[in-house]
């Protein structure tokens, strides 16, 4: 269980050759099943991590290396939701939910043949993030909210190795958003898989993850790791112990220094 | 509710009937010659009287101007989907397709005319060459314009090319693609009646000249309003095909 899954080797990070450094030499390593989060001020290039260890952007320089494989182009396991829930207008709620199956190896090849077996599949899916009785409504139908959940569920459907989340949660309001804290470290304690969350609320990380890293402005480093030990399922009552209350003030201090250097 | 729905049906037909008796009224009260502008009920009368000619060459000018538009419908999928789908190929067909857009296409006719003789070859392709542009442009745009964050969710599924152009891109430009259909099926009727003014002895574009050379002008009259019956008659028809087929891009006002 101590052997890494993702691993980040002296990465840096140029947008193009003659740019500035967007990431400065990072190093990471993130276990298999670790939830992780990585906070700092925008602009930090905390996307670009993201875009890095996904495969969709190669670093300038170092190595960055998933499953023992080193990444050369776009992984194929990974599932990705962002602030915008990017749902597709002219699909239901169930076919959005459905669509990593027709792109996704074996299931695209699968998929026509046991379809309703894979429609059954989304619908347990969508029901576990309290979207029952909404599949068959298109995306404009639906709140913000239950937007972001099925987008979160169309991350989820194809069981990734590796879940990637920039600000998930970030245009929501605060009562949907705790919510689907709740409903996020649900499904990953059930089967944990390995996430990487992207944010600037240190509540949240605080909240769902087992190690924070916060990064500096640009050129973006990581600073600090911090190990979070508190004791899952955290809920509500959490956010109001002292310990919670402690680790969301170091970050807080953490991230003003960064910014005022 | 209903009183509404009614009212608003009726609204473009109150505003054309008011069009023509404005204009009847003008003649009329400012004794207008008939030479110079007709009555539309002059124009009417004349074309009843001539309705089997001109069925004739409306029929022609339709067949023609659809022609002409199935294939610039083809040709601008085909060329919209290459502009848009890659980088490249619109930095290399932008600019010839802009200063090619800005050809008169009547400049056009008489090299048609050459290659390919009077008559309704020239005029199939004068309504192609006329109204692809809106197509490839639209189409081009609808597929440029897929949010970065949605080609980076499938692309880390392994998501190939053709997989999200198939998925995401076409689907995407549809709204699109239909709203140039309007427009190209207006341009196409100019393009085929341009040519058949030009270099022909058949078409709507032919009566209108031939009619003009004997001073018919009621003739004329009712030749421009034939085309205009058949240009809103197409354009309603893609209005309602659009409307059909994307109604989730219409969802504001999906009740109506």
């Amino acid at each position: 269980m101590s052997k890494s899954f993702v691993e980040l080797n002296n990465v840096k990070l140029r947008y193009s050759e003659d740019d500035e450094l967007a990431l400065e030499t990072t190093n990471m390593k993130i276990k298999k099943g670790e939830f992780i989060a990585v906070v700092g001020p925008s602009g930090c290039g905390k996307s670009s991590l993201l875009k890095l260890v996904s495969g969709l952007m190669p670093p300038s320089e170092g190595s960055v290396i998933v499953d023992d494989q080193e990444v050369t182009g776009p992984l194929k396991i990974v599932g990705m939701a962002f602030q915008n829930p990017t749902l597709l207008p002219w699909r239901t709620t169930l076919d959005n939910v459905l669509l990593p199956m027709e792109i996704v190896k074996p299931h695209r090849h699968r998929l026509r043949k046991h379809r309703a077996e894979y429609e059954e599949r989304a619908r347990k899916l969508l029901a576990t993030v309290g979207l029952e009785g909404h599949e068959d409504k298109y995306p404009w139908e639906l709140s913000g909210g239950m937007q972001q959940r099925a987008s979160l569920c169309r991350s989820l459907i194809h069981e990734p190795d590796l879940l990637m989340l920039d600000e998930p949660f970030g245009a929501l309001d605060a009562f949907t958003r705790e919510e689907l804290w709740d409903i996020l470290q649900n499904l990953w304690m059930i089967k944990p898989f390995t996430v990487i969350l992207v944010t600037h609320d240190l509540r949240e990380a605080a909240y769902l993850a087992d190690t924070i890293y916060v990064m500096s402005k640009r050129p973006g480093k990581i600073l600090v790791e911090r190990e979070n030990t508190l004791p899952r399922p955290r809920d509500q009552e959490t956010t109001f112990t002292q310990p919670f209350t402690d680790l969301v003030h170091e970050l807080r201090n953490q991230i003003r220094d960064v910014r005022e250097t | 509710m209903k009183k509404k729905t009614n009212l608003s049906k009726a609204t473009p037909w109150i505003s054309a009937i008011a069009l023509f008796v404005l204009w009847e009224l003008i003649v009329r009260i400012f004794n207008i010659p008939p030479y110079v502008l007709p009555t539309p009920s002059e124009s009417i009368i004349v074309g009843w009287q001539f309705h089997e000619a001109i069925w004739m060459h409306a029929y022609h000018t339709l067949y023609t101007t659809l022609a002409g538009f199935a294939i610039a419908v083809v040709f601008g999928v085909v060329l919209g989907a290459l502009v848009g789908s890659s980088r490249a190929i619109y930095d290399a067909a932008n600019p010839l397709l802009v200063g090619f857009n800005s050809v008169p296409k009547v400049a056009l006719v008489p090299v048609l005319v050459m290659w390919f003789g009077i008559g309704t070859v020239p005029a199939i392709i004068t309504a192609f060459l006329i109204s692809f542009f809106p197509i490839v442009v639209n189409v081009a745009t609808g597929l440029a314009t897929l949010e970065p964050e949605l080609r980076d969710v499938l692309r880390s599924l392994g998501a190939k090319r053709l997989d999200i152009l198939i998925k995401v891109g076409f689907p995407r430009a549809m709204p699109y693609f239909f709203a140039s259909l309007k427009v190209a099926i207006t341009l196409a009727f100019v393009g085929s009646v341009i040519s058949e003014t030009v270099a022909s002895n058949v078409g709507v574009g032919y009566l209108m000249l031939s009619a003009s050379s004997k001073f018919n002008m009621p003739l004329v009259f009712a030749g421009l309003l034939v085309i205009a019956v058949m240009g809103i008659a197409m354009y309603e028809i893609f209005n309602v095909i659009e409307r059909r087929s994307t109604k989730w891009a219409n969802r504001g006002n999906q009740n109506t």
